[in-house]
């Protein structure tokens, strides 16, 4: 198992840059999530790890050692494809086998550890069989098995799950981490899946744009996001963002409602606010509540039932939709008005023009 | 607008039964949502509709007047493909017009250039209206796709998984976007998806698709809360509903290879064994619980923490809301809500009781 | 089930990756040694090709000469032998011709050879067949060829699969096996000898190819793109010609150029079905050898001009050979 460490790693293609200089470390036996929408930087810096992409600038250290110029057979990883990548003319069992072969074991070592993976994801029965025949689940299974047989430095993962059906990634994705659990391997994943990353990740880096936004828990980005980015990109929805003016103790919203600001926010929005005191105010669905003494009013806008819970959708302003959570039994017709309050203690703030989180300051200026 | 029915209809693809005798109704602007695994039949229904494909037995009726015999450009049916539905070589606007450019249709082009700005405005492109499709995001294209079949205003919208190949955040977006833009045009549209949140939350009325049959039809409310069989109960519902082998011993409903018993629910109409139903959402951690486990995984995700529990050799999943205190390996108990248990035959169909 | 439920989701733009082990001097160092060892075999094999160019335009006797001339002076001397029809002239014709200055410059070239134009030779009229009938068989065989191609890979033919290695395998008869028959057969219905009957020969002949060409082509568009038209209210033939033709350009650029080099170059029926008439080139061109002596740079003209129309063609059509040529790539993941 192995530190990894990115220094300054970049990567530019012609003027552009796919990944802006990046300085980030991956702890022994940690499971990383790299996380954004397509076209972020997630895949090209797990690829740079991997040697399957070259830094145009930057160190890549495993360990000790600097692997920025080795190829990728020479890292000692394991990479998983989304698209599984099986020898289709290769029995299950010949694929898991094909890295050590190439690796030079002996036959016994060979046939031990092929046997040992297969039992540790419950792939037995179909050993025999060619890839084409089994199911999305169970191709990528052995996709993994092929990862784990070598017991590499590191575990690099490129949206293994995105091509299963719901069901498959639900129960793979648990399996994945009962598995990091058991083997405690250094992983990096890469996926665009925030329930993914929220779920397997003991960290996760957000990164947007070539840049990096957030690196930190999930409890962390999911409850002090450091930028309406990540308040927006985590969660399911994400983060109620609403524009409003802040003057003497009041947040004004667009659409008319007004509220009465707490004592505990004082201090956040004494911070620098946009011009005109503009700030954005944030808060998750599940914050919100529907009350009649509610300070809040918006217009229904849709509702629409999650199963175990009802999600609210009200329009505060023209183009504004707040998302609520409510139990099952809510439903409300397309232009109901609706009054609601927010936690306090949940509430966060974003400066309109950075974007960045206004945070908690002492009265000592 | 109109409304749709299937009348038993077949369809095979040499030896393999893709439709067997499905009997639908649609209703005049419901949007109503086919929902099922791969392979279950979904596309081939929405292509016997649209008269992609021939069906083998049976009939399609759009108010009351049987269509089979007409071609797909007679039946005025507007089809959204997953993929590859914008012709690669012209621009947006062209892609927008061409549905009313056909020559069957012969509208003329100041009518044409109101009906694309309309669309276009409803699902914000207007901006995007000269880029050539190929330099479109995956989002955008969706909604071109989308703003084809609306510029047409057809009987019926037939949408193919239209949501599937974009990022999460995407489809959530759009999800909400498309069921507001249904309501207010009240247009009929039936929804093709194998992903249940967009079952649940856009439908009016969903039907279960497995394997060429129709397993229950009826609101989200009754699909999520009365499912009729054991396909239908796991095919709806994040995290996946809990199912349990159990047995009635000595008047009391024990789970197999668990600790977990209760006692029987009123009614005495349980077959000896049976399949027990429990949501994770009406597992309850605490304390005081009854029943006792040991925590083999946490899956944080935010709103909601997922907890495996083990108790004895079986593994039961529990939603909690927010943050969940537990460790790996804890010794913890748990309730089970008692009025919200469903029951299964052995052979997979709801056992009332 | 097949091997992946959902296709990936939506596309990034990448401009070029490069792996670890292309980036430094090494690997450019290396790439330059192989384009120069590929140069050097490019050159070895079209040696032959440029040894014909240029005694094609060098007089007769540096044609001969040996050691074998590198450098000449060019002469025209070959194509006018070529296209014309010669005497001999007596010493005596020889001297008033000599005292001529109204004579053009092709005159001028077979004075040196003490010999006189009489009139045209039958190649320009064969190289203008060799054009009317290869130039229409590919024309007919890919019109055909890409409708037959559209119906098979839309539409579900009883015994589709028959019919096609049907197809497939008459591309594995050698010409020569039916040539005998089809002399008969020509012969009694007067198609012997006639433009129109080389053109149907060499239209099912290629017809084979281009089928089976264009529907590996067809295969790869879409089908949803039709389907989508049809629905908007399009016949099948509209959708085909505003959207599966712009789509299989490529596919028609490269069944075009093959099936215009196989009629072309055909040499079999063109021998033995055809005589004065409608005889093409490449029967013609070996029989420039033997009238008087072996016109080294006469046939060396005879095959350049030979040459030129199909590189023309080709050169024309070379972008979309390229994509042609290696289409059925693997689907990107």
């Amino acid at each position: 198992m192995a530190t990894i460490h990115l220094n300054q790693v970049e990567k530019k293609f012609g003027d552009q840059f796919a990944v802006k200089p990046l300085d980030m470390t991956i702890h022994d036996g940690e499971f990383i999530v790299l996380l954004g929408p397509s076209g972020c930087g997630k895949t090209t810096t797990l690829r740079m790890i991997s040697g399957l992409e070259a830094v145009t600038s930057g160190q890549i250290l495993f360990g000790e050692r600097d692997v920025t110029w080795l190829h990728p057979s020479e890292r000692d990883i394991a990479f998983v494809f989304q698209f599984f990548a099986l020898y289709s003319h290769l029995t299950a069992r010949e694929n898991i086998a094909f890295p050590l072969q190439a690796q030079g074991e002996s036959r016994d070592m060979v046939k031990k550890r092929v046997n040992e993976v297969a039992k540790m994801l419950n792939i037995e029965h179909v050993l025999n069989s060619r890839p084409g025949s089994l199911s999305g689940g169970d191709q990528q299974r052995v996709a993994l098995a092929r990862a784990l047989v070598r017991r590499p430095a590191a575990f690099l993962m490129d949206e293994p799950l995105g091509a299963l059906d719901a069901e498959f990634r639900d129960t793979m994705r648990a399996e994945i981490k009962r598995l990091h659990i058991d083997q405690h391997a250094t992983t990096v994943y890469v996926t665009h899946d925030q329930i993914e990353a929220m779920a397997m990740g003991d960290r996760i880096v957000v990164m947007s744009n070539a840049v990096v936004q957030q690196a930190a828990t999930p409890t962390d980005v999911y409850h002090n996001p450091a930028n309406i980015f990540v308040a927006r990109f985590i969660g399911s929805p994400g983060m109620n963002l609403i524009p409003a003016r802040y003057q003497g103790g009041v947040l004004y919203f667009d659409g008319g409602s007004v509220y009465t600001v707490p004592d505990d926010w004082k201090s956040t929005l004494a911070a620098d606010l946009g011009s005109d005191g503009r700030v954005i105010v944030g808060f998750r669905p599940e914050a919100a509540q529907v009350s009649s003494e509610g300070q809040l009013v918006a217009k229904t806008y849709a509702n629409d039932l999650h199963g175990g819970y009802t999600m609210l959708h009200l329009e505060l302003d023209k183009d504004q939709i707040v998302h609520i959570r409510t139990n099952r039994e809510t439903s409300y017709n397309i232009g109901d008005l609706v009054h609601f309050d927010v936690n306090p203690t949940m509430v966060r703030f974003f400066h309109p023009e950075t974007e960045m989180a206004l945070t908690k300051r002492d009265n000592r200026s | 607008m109109s409304n749709i029915r299937l009348e038993k209809v077949t369809k095979r693809f040499k030896d393999i039964t893709a439709l067997n005798d499905i009997s639908l109704s649609i209703k005049d602007g419901e949007f109503f949502v086919l929902l099922g695994p791969t392979g279950a039949g979904k596309t081939t229904t929405l292509r016997v509709i649209a008269g992609l494909e021939r069906q083998d037995a049976g009939s399609v009726i759009f108010d009351d007047t049987p269509v089979d015999k007409l071609m797909p450009a007679e039946r005025d049916t507007a089809f959204v493909f997953q993929q590859y539905s914008l012709y690669p070589n012209m621009s947006v606007y062209d892609n927008l017009a061409f549905p009313l450019r056909s020559p069957m249709r012969q509208t003329p082009e100041p009518e044409i250039r109101t009906r694309v700005t309309e669309a276009a405005e409803k699902l914000r492109i207007t901006h995007l209206l000269q880029r050539k499709t190929a330099k479109l995001s995956g989002g955008e294209m969706q909604r071109v796709s989308i703003g084809r079949a609306i510029v047409r205003k057809p009987r019926i919208f037939l949408m193919d998984e239209p949501l599937s190949n974009l990022d999460a955040k995407l489809r959530e977006s759009l999800r909400v976007e498309l069921k507001h833009l249904q309501k207010t045009q009240n247009s009929t549209t039936l929804f093709v998806t194998h992903d249940q949140i967009e079952a649940l939350t856009m439908a009016d009325r969903i039907a279960v698709l497995d394997d060429g049959e129709i397993l229950q039809v009826g609101t989200p409310h009754d699909i999520y809360d009365r499912p009729a069989t054991t396909v239908v109960a796991q095919l709806v519902g994040t995290p996946r509903i809990n199912l349990l082998d159990a047995h009635i011993e000595d008047g009391a409903l024990r789970v197999k290879n668990s600790t977990v018993q209760m006692p029987l629910p009123n009614g005495n109409t349980m077959p000896e064994t049976l399949l027990l139903g429990i949501r994770p959402e009406d597992i309850r951690l605490g304390q005081g619980g009854e029943f006792a486990g040991k925590v083999i995984l946490t899956e944080p995700l935010g709103v909601e923490t997922i907890v495996h529990i083990r108790a004895g050799e079986q593994i039961f999943l529990s939603s909690v809301p927010g943050t969940a205190p537990y460790g790996v390996d804890t010794d913890i108990h748990f309730d089970v809500a008692r009025d919200r248990l469903h029951f299964f035959r052995p052979d997979g169909v709801r056992a009332l009781s | 089930m097949a091997t992946q439920s959902a296709p990936p989701p939506s596309r990034t733009p990448v401009n070029y990756s490069t792996r670890v082990d292309k980036v430094g001097w090494r690997p450019q160092a290396g790439s330059i040694v192989r384009t120069i060892v590929a140069v050097i075999i490019a050159f070895i094999m079209l040696l032959p090709v440029i040894w014909m160019g240029m005694t094609a335009f060098k007089s007769l006797p540096d044609a001969v000469s040996v050691p074998p001339k590198v450098f000449f002076t060019p002469t025209l001397e070959g194509f006018v032998n070529l296209f014309t029809q010669r005497r001999q002239l007596s010493d005596a014709e020889m001297e008033a011709y000599r005292a001529r200055d109204d004579l053009n410059w092709a005159q001028d070239i077979v004075l040196e050879r003490q010999q006189t134009i009489i009139g045209r030779s039958q190649f320009a009229q064969q190289l203008t067949n060799s054009v009317i009938i290869a130039g229409s068989s590919t024309i007919l065989s890919v019109v055909f060829g890409v409708l037959a191609a559209y119906a098979f890979s839309r539409f579900n033919i009883p015994g589709k699969d028959d019919l096609l290695f049907f197809i497939l395998s008459q591309r594995m008869l050698p010409a020569v096996v039916v040539t005998v028959p089809i002399f008969l057969m020509y012969k009694q219905i007067g198609l012997y000898d006639t433009h129109l009957g080389m053109i149907l020969l060499y239209t099912s002949f290629n017809l084979s190819f281009s089928v089976w060409l264009l529907k590996g082509f067809i295969d790869e568009i879409p089908k949803e793109y039709e389907e989508a038209a049809l629905v908007d209210g399009y016949t099948r033939l509209q959708a085909f010609r505003k959207i599966v033709l712009p789509q299989a350009v490529t596919g028609i650029a490269a069944t075009t150029v093959f099936s215009a080099i196989f009629s072309w170059n055909e040499y079999a029926f063109a021998l033995m079905l055809t005589q004065e008439r409608a005889r093409t080139a490449p029967p013609s061109i070996p029989l420039i050898l033997g009238t008087g002596g072996i016109e080294w740079s006469t046939i060396a003209a005879g095959s350049m001009a030979f040459l030129i129309p199909v590189v023309i063609v080709t050169f024309a059509l070379r972008k979309h050979l390229l994509r042609g040529v290696t289409f059925g790539a693997i689907r990107k993941g």
